[in-house]
Order: structure tokens, then C-alpha cells, then sequence
């Protein structure tokens, strides 16, 4: 595809070597860059390429909360290492991540914290739930304090089911995201019961009524149906 | 440092005989302020005034030697509250003794035993916090596991699951503020540490206020994944229902601990007698429980040391991914393992056996050069060595005071070890050492964890050793137990066993049905992670950070 296309006036220079010049060091010269051949260009729909970066390179954030989150760890760490997949590197700050795995049970005092959290990562983000307890409350789902399932409080793109799940499950359902991302599938619609709003907007009734003396009118709360939580 | 316990202090040593406590003398020592007396399965219990409290406690603190305050359980009856103070000695905790103090049902409150022990302290607001007891001249009698606006008690009789609750979000406030907390220096500053933080070892929050660079002040704030597992465990079955939880207590792979401390107080509570085999795999597997959570804990504190996912932690999870698959091999599960039955365990080693002790074999064999690398990494490593020698020190008093257990105690000299001190399973047949280091700082508590993943190695051999000889005829793995399991109505009992993190207690108290009435867990975290402030009092934040990791909690068993 190269060699014989050189023209003869360019003394021995490949198209190849000529177009890329002799800036790049050898080092840049990927597999990639190779299959291209003398072309250093591509056509593709900007959108398209643009899901398939996104795809190719998640950075993750560094978010554990229960148990789930050991196997979490373990899939980050040596043996399943998640980074092989272009989605490793768990990122401490949320400015900084794009995925957030939601790794175990969720209780009444730390999810506005995490709704918080999922707030300041930078769109688009993406979502992935890990282990039962994320899906429906999983063994403590008839606890008092328990949120049944991370979708009560932020959209989710993929469920992991188990309690854990396998750091191999997680590596799917990774992968899985990462396909849909690549795809340009977009994340469901989930319904959200469970809002950060100022304690000033809440609809007025007993409760609020008995709570007026201890929280602020502009600070930010949540309010909990247990009953109607499915 | 053996299996010998050091000699006692005999001034303190009102009630003790040859063979248990006599209850009759230390009913002396109390005189008037015994007004009954109870048959609990593990030690008696004095009832008492509720008004009494701070006496009987200091009395029995100081007079008859009871040092430790294990965990204060509370409950509601019908026609009344109770509060159990669980006392015991440092030097033998076969020593025990309840104060049982009964408190009106329309008005509950009884006097606050935190200015005897400091433990008390958190205790007591947990048992305000959950089921709703007053506790009098308490220092701050706040709710601790649940949000601050959260209405009803959950574990009292009365209480209404479906009402709705309102959270507020506090750390929407500026985490960077002034901070007049106190009154003589009005520089100080607020920073807020979690419940998000990368430090912290899962959700927890620490509320600090800074001096300069130094820690004025400083609060850990928990709850934040207060599962309820006292209400799940009250909610399922003695015989199948309750065992999964455990698990996810103390979640760093240590489940077989955790099951072993509700097995062992229900075995006890339905006199159930556990087929010796059974023992000897409950103890190699709580061994490697202990191993895999001991090189989590190296790992992660490396992790907050040196300050990313480096060359240590890997070293460690490499380690902790062989010890997991030996379990796995052994249970099918590679973390929430469900392994032990009451009277037994699920199923006998896997087949074929040989390659599964060749197995074990090897990872032990591989074992002490592990440690050396990982000495090599960490311990001689002279950055950690500046960053942990001399930081976050905690003095033998300070163990005492704040019912400290664990590899906390051993880092500072307190040689407190149930396996040793309380026997169960198949400890007391085996050779191995209780580790104790005497500095009592960050650096102790982490040469105590590599210490003891030795010893556990030790055990684990001896009981591989004992397995592989063992009859084929004999291999019973599980007692004959009824199918339901209904204990007879109105006992009580707490059991402990040592758990990664220390003293892992379960308090239970039967109904006669096959529920139990009470379940209260006490968990070594919990009481461990109150002696952060003290260990951080004037250090840097960094040294705090440190102390934490090397406090090694979990948040599942601290909240529960
Ligand atoms: S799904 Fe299971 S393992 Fe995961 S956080 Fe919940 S209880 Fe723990």
C-alpha cells in the first residue's frame, strides 16, 4: 500500500514518511498509525468519533461506600485491572471523573451527600450501580434508614446485580457502558422520588411544620416517602 | 507475648476464685445498691437504680478492677427500659459482670456512665439514638448513627417505619470557614473531611477544626451507612436467617470472623455443641479471614501514607487475591462467604483435599518472603517511618478508657486477646503468640498487623497439618440441630470473638420465639474509632490522616 506508490523523485522517502515529517519520533508511530498508511487522515462523523474517545477513556471516581467497594477495589488493583479496558485510573476529585460506580448500600444521611457528589462531576457522566443493595436495597432493604436503590436519588446507565458481584462482573458491565457510550446510546430516563430542594420549598405539613425551629429556610434537604418507595 | 497471661494485680481482685467469679462478694462490694440480681448465660447481672449509676460503675472501676466496658446495650420491654452496661477485665475477660439499670417506660432516663468510661460516651448515644433512652449528665447527648433531624426511635416498640423523614444537607455550609469554636482563639479554622474523601476509608465524616496547621479539634461524625443490622437481625431466624449478615459487618473479608461471633453466642444460647472437626476449619478459615482483612488494611494505609494506588497496595491486594481464593475455594464465595452453621459448617473441604492443602501449602510457604518484601517496602521505608513513628500516639489508659480492643490494644502493650484470653474453636489446643507492641503509635499498630498475619500463617499450618490426619470416618462438619430453633424465653447472653478490628461481641436476649427479642452488636470499630481525637489532638492533619489508616475501621461495622 506504501512503498510502491512512493514517487520515484522523492529519493527513497516513503508518502508515509514524508506526510508525518520528521518531527514525530519513532516512538508515536503506533500500530494504528501504521494500518492508516499514507493517509494521515479519516473520515467519520465527528459524533461518532467523539463517542468512541469517550468510550475508549473513562476516568472513574474514586467513591467507595460498602462492601461492594472491596471488589471494586479488587477490580481496579492486579489480576482483573480494569485500566486494561481504557477505564481505570480512579480519579479522587468528581471534577475530574466521568463515570461514578455506585458501590453499596445507600442510607437515608448519605444520599443527598451523593447526590451532591454525582452534582460535580462534569457532564456527560455516566453511572453504574454496583451489587443489589444499589439495585433494590438488597439484603437490607426492609431496613428503616435504607434507600432502595441508587435510582431512588441519580439516574443509573447499568446495573451490576450480585452481593458483590465479581470483579469480572463489574468488568462487564463496565465494558457494557463503554459499548453503549461508543454507540451514542444515551442513559434511560429514571424517575427520581428523592430531590435535594431548600427546605423552604417543600410543600407545608406536619412534619415540616416541626422541623421549621432546627433547618433553615434556604438549606438544601431531602425529604423521604417511605411510604411510597417502591 | 505468649500464651501465658501476665500476672495479675491482686489489689483489684474482689470476687475472684479458682473457678469464676463469686458473684456474692462483688454483691458486697455494692451493698445497698444491688436491688437484684439476674442469671444472664455469660455472667450475672446486678439491677440497679437508675439513678446510681455513675457510683456502681466507678466502684466496680476502681474497686474491683473492672476496666473494660465492653458495649451498653438498650432495649425496651413492655413495661420498661433497660440499659445493660457489659463489664469486663483487660487482664481476663472471663470476668464479667452485667449492670442491669431498668428505666420507666413513659419517662426513660437513667445517669450516664461516660464520666466513668469514656467509652460510654458513644455508646450511650447510640442507645439514645436508636431506642430512645435519656441519658442524664451525658456530655452531648446527640443522635450519632442517624441524621440529626430524624424523628422516632427505630429499634422502640412504637416506632413507624413508613413516616417520612426530612435530611438535611449541613456540609452545603462554606468547608473552609472561620471557626470561633473556641472562645480564646478566634483564628481557628473548620475543614471538613468526608464523607467523600479518598482518606477515609469509605463514608466516613471528620469534622475538624484547625489551630495553624495543628488539629484544635476534631470530631468524627458517623452514620453514613447505618445499615440496620440489628433490626435485620432481629427480623430473621436464628437457624438460616441471620447468619448472611454477619458477612457484611466487618465487610474487608472477614466474614468468617463475624459469623463465628453470632455462632458462637447462639450455639451458646441453645447449647449447641459443635463437632470438633467443625472447629478445626472454622479456625484455619477465620485464620485466613484475618490474613486477607490484615493485608487490606496494609494496603489501604499505604495507600494513605504514600498517597496513591502505588507499588504497596498492590503488593498487598496481590497477596490478599491468593488468600481470597482459598477461601472461595473453601466456601464458593470470595467475600461474603455464609460458611458456618449454627452446630457446624456448610460443607467439608473441598475435594480432592490433597491439592487443596497443597494449596495452602504453597501460599504459606510463599508467605515469609511476601512479608519480607513488603518489610522492605514499608516498614524500613524511611518515609513511613518518619511519617509514622511517634504519630498518633495512644497510651495503655487511653485503650482502657475507650474499650479499645484489637490491634489498637496490642500496639500499645495492652495484651488483650480473646482467642487467648476467652477461648473458643480450636485456639487453645494450638501454638501461637498474642503480638503486642509497646510504642502505642501509627507504626506499632502496623507491625502488629504483619506480626500477627504470621502467627495466623502459624495456626493455619498446625490446623492443615491436623485436617490432613484426620480420620475419614470422623469428619463430622455439622451437630445435630432442630430445624427451627426457638430457645427458651428471657436469655441473655453476650459473646465475644476476636474479630479482625478486636472485640466482636453480640449481645442476644431470646423470646422464645425464633427471633431473637435483641440483638446488639458490639463492634470493635466503633469503639476504636473514638480514640481518634485523642490521638490527634495538636498534630497535623497528614498525622491524622495517618492515625485513621492505621486505626483500620470499617464503616459497615462502626454503623452498622
Ligand atoms: S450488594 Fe451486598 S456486597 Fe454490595 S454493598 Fe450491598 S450488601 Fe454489600
Amino acid at each position: 500500500m506504501s512503498s510502491d506508490q512512493t514517487p520515484p523523485a522523492a529519493r527513497d522517502v516513503s508518502t508515509q514518511e514524508a506526510r508525518m515529517g520528521d518531527g514525530a519520533d519513532d516512538r508515536f508511530n503506533s500500530t494504528l498509525r501504521e494500518a492508516f498508511g499514507s493517509t494521515p487522515f479519516i473520515l467519520t462523523k465527528f459524533d461518532k468519533f467523539m463517542n468512541w474517545v469517550r468510550g475508549s477513556s473513562m476516568f472513574m471516581l474514586q467513591f467507595g461506600i460498602a462492601c461492594c467497594s472491596i471488589e471494586m477495589i479488587h477490580t481496579y488493583a492486579i489480576k482483573h485491572d480494569l485500566d486494561r479496558f481504557g477505564s481505570g485510573v480512579p480519579r479522587a476529585s468528581p471534577r475530574q471523573a466521568d463515570v461514578i460506580i455506585v458501590p453499596g448500600t445507600i442510607v437515608s444521611k448519605f444520599a443527598p451527600r451523593m447526590k451532591r457528589v454525582y452534582d460535580q462531576m462534569p457532564e456527560p457522566k455516566f453511572v453504574v450501580s454496583m451489587g443489589s443493595c444499589t439495585i433494590s436495597g438488597g439484603p437490607f432493604q426492609e431496613g428503616y434508614n435504607v434507600i432502595k436503590g441508587a435510582e431512588e436519588v441519580i439516574p443509573v446507565d447499568i446495573h451490576v446485580p450480585g452481593c458483590p458481584p465479581r470483579p469480572e462482573a463489574l468488568i462487564y458491565g463496565v465494558a457494557k457502558l463503554q459499548e453503549r457510550i461508543a454507540e451514542g446510546e444515551s442513559s434511560p430516563v429514571t424517575v427520581k422520588p428523592y430531590e435535594l430542594e431548600q427546605f423552604g420549598d417543600l410543600e407545608q405539613d406536619e412534619l415540616v411544620d416541626k422541623l421549621a425551629s432546627e433547618i433553615n429556610e434556604d438549606d438544601l434537604v431531602m425529604r423521604y416517602n417511605w411510604n411510597d418507595s417502591p | 507475648m505468649s500464651l501465658e497471661k501476665p500476672s495479675r494485680d491482686t489489689a483489684l481482685d474482689v470476687g475472684v476464685t479458682e473457678d469464676g467469679l463469686d458473684y456474692d462478694a462483688l454483691a458486697d462490694l455494692l451493698g445497698g445498691h444491688v436491688l437484684d440480681r439476674e442469671e444472664h448465660l455469660n455472667a450475672e447481672g446486678f439491677v440497679i437504680r437508675p439513678d446510681e449509676v455513675q457510683e456502681v460503675l466507678s466502684t466496680l472501676k476502681e474497686e474491683a478492677g473492672f476496666d473494660h466496658c465492653a458495649c451498653v446495650t438498650a432495649q425496651e420491654y413492655d413495661d420498661r427500659y433497660e440499659s445493660i452496661y457489659h463489664l469486663r477485665k483487660y487482664n481476663d475477660p472471663t470476668q464479667e459482670l452485667s449492670i442491669v439499670v431498668p428505666s420507666p417506660k413513659d419517662d426513660p432516663h437513667n445517669e450516664s456512665a461516660a464520666r466513668v468510661y469514656d467509652t460510654a460516651d458513644w455508646h450511650e448515644r447510640e442507645a439514645y439514638d436508636l431506642v430512645g433512652i435519656d441519658y442524664d449528665d451525658h456530655p452531648d447527648l446527640r443522635r450519632i448513627l442517624l441524621p440529626e433531624t430524624w424523628q422516632g426511635h427505630p429499634l422502640s416498640q412504637d416506632y413507624n417505619q413508613d413516616q417520612p423523614q426530612i435530611v438535611s444537607l449541613r456540609e452545603h455550609a462554606n468547608p473552609l470557614e472561620d471557626d470561633k469554636r473556641s472562645e480564646d482563639d478566634p483564628d481557628t479554622m473548620f475543614v471538613n473531611i468526608g464523607p467523600h474523601h479518598p482518606a477515609t476509608h469509605g463514608v466516613l465524616h471528620v469534622e475538624t477544626v484547625l489551630d495553624g496547621e495543628q488539629i484544635a479539634d476534631l470530631e468524627p461524625d458517623i452514620g453514613y451507612l447505618h445499615r440496620c443490622e440489628e433490626q435485620m437481625c432481629q427480623q430473621g431466624t436464628y437457624r438460616h436467617q441471620i447468619m448472611p449478615y454477619p458477612d457484611r459487618w466487618d465487610y474487608i473479608s472477614a466474614g468468617i470472623l463475624n459469623e463465628w461471633a453470632y455462632a458462637r453466642a447462639a450455639e451458646d444460647l441453645a447449647d449447641i455443641e459443635v463437632p470438633e472437626y467443625a472447629q478445626v476449619i472454622r479456625t484455619m478459615a477465620a485464620e485466613m479471614c484475618r490474613i486477607a482483612s490484615h493485608e487490606l488494611a496494609l494496603a489501604t494505609f499505604a495507600l494513605d501514607v504514600f498517597g496513591d494506588f502505588t507499588a504497596v497496595f498492590q503488593y498487598g491486594i496481590r497477596d490478599r487475591e491468593i488468600v481470597q481464593n482459598l477461601l472461595e475455594d473453601l466456601t464458593g464465595q470470595r467475600l461474603m462467604f455464609n460458611y458456618l452453621r449454627l452446630g457446624g459448617v456448610a460443607w467439608d473441604l473441598p475435594e480432592p483435599r490433597e491439592e487443596y492443602f497443597e494449596k495452602i501449602r504453597d501460599f504459606l510457604d510463599d508467605l515469609p518472603h511476601k512479608l519480607e518484601e513488603i518489610h522492605d517496602l514499608v516498614t524500613g521505608n524511611e518515609i513511613f517511618q518518619m511519617r509514622c513513628v511517634d504519630t498518633g500516639v495512644l497510651s495503655p489508659e487511653q485503650v482502657k478508657q475507650y474499650g479499645a480492643t484489637g490491634p489498637v490494644a496490642r500496639g500499645s502493650g495492652v495484651d488483650y486477646d480473646i482467642r487467648r484470653d476467652d477461648p473458643y474453636g480450636y485456639y487453645d489446643e494450638l501454638d501461637w503468640n498474642v503480638v503486642t507492641e509497646q510504642g502505642g503509635d501509627n507504626f506499632s499498630r502496623v507491625l502488629v498487623r504483619l506480626r500477627e498475619v504470621e502467627e495466623s500463617a502459624r495456626i493455619i499450618e498446625q490446623c492443615v497439618d491436623l485436617l490432613e490426619q484426620w480420620p475419614e470416618d470422623d469428619r463430622e462438619i455439622q451437630a445435630n440441630v432442630p430445624r427451627t430453633l426457638r430457645p427458651d424465653p428471657d436469655k441473655e447472653i453476650y459473646r465475644s470473638v476476636e474479630g479482625a478490628k478486636g472485640e466482636l461481641g453480640i449481645y442476644i436476649r431470646s423470646d422464645g420465639t425464633d427471633k431473637p427479642a435483641r440483638f446488639k452488636i458490639r463492634s470493635p470499630c466503633f469503639s476504636n474509632l473514638q480514640t481518634l481525637p485523642e490521638m490527634s489532638q495538636g498534630e497535623y492533619i497528614p498525622d491524622m490522616i495517618a492515625s485513621l489508616g492505621s486505626l483500620d475501621i470499617v464503616l459497615g461495622e462502626v454503623d452498622r
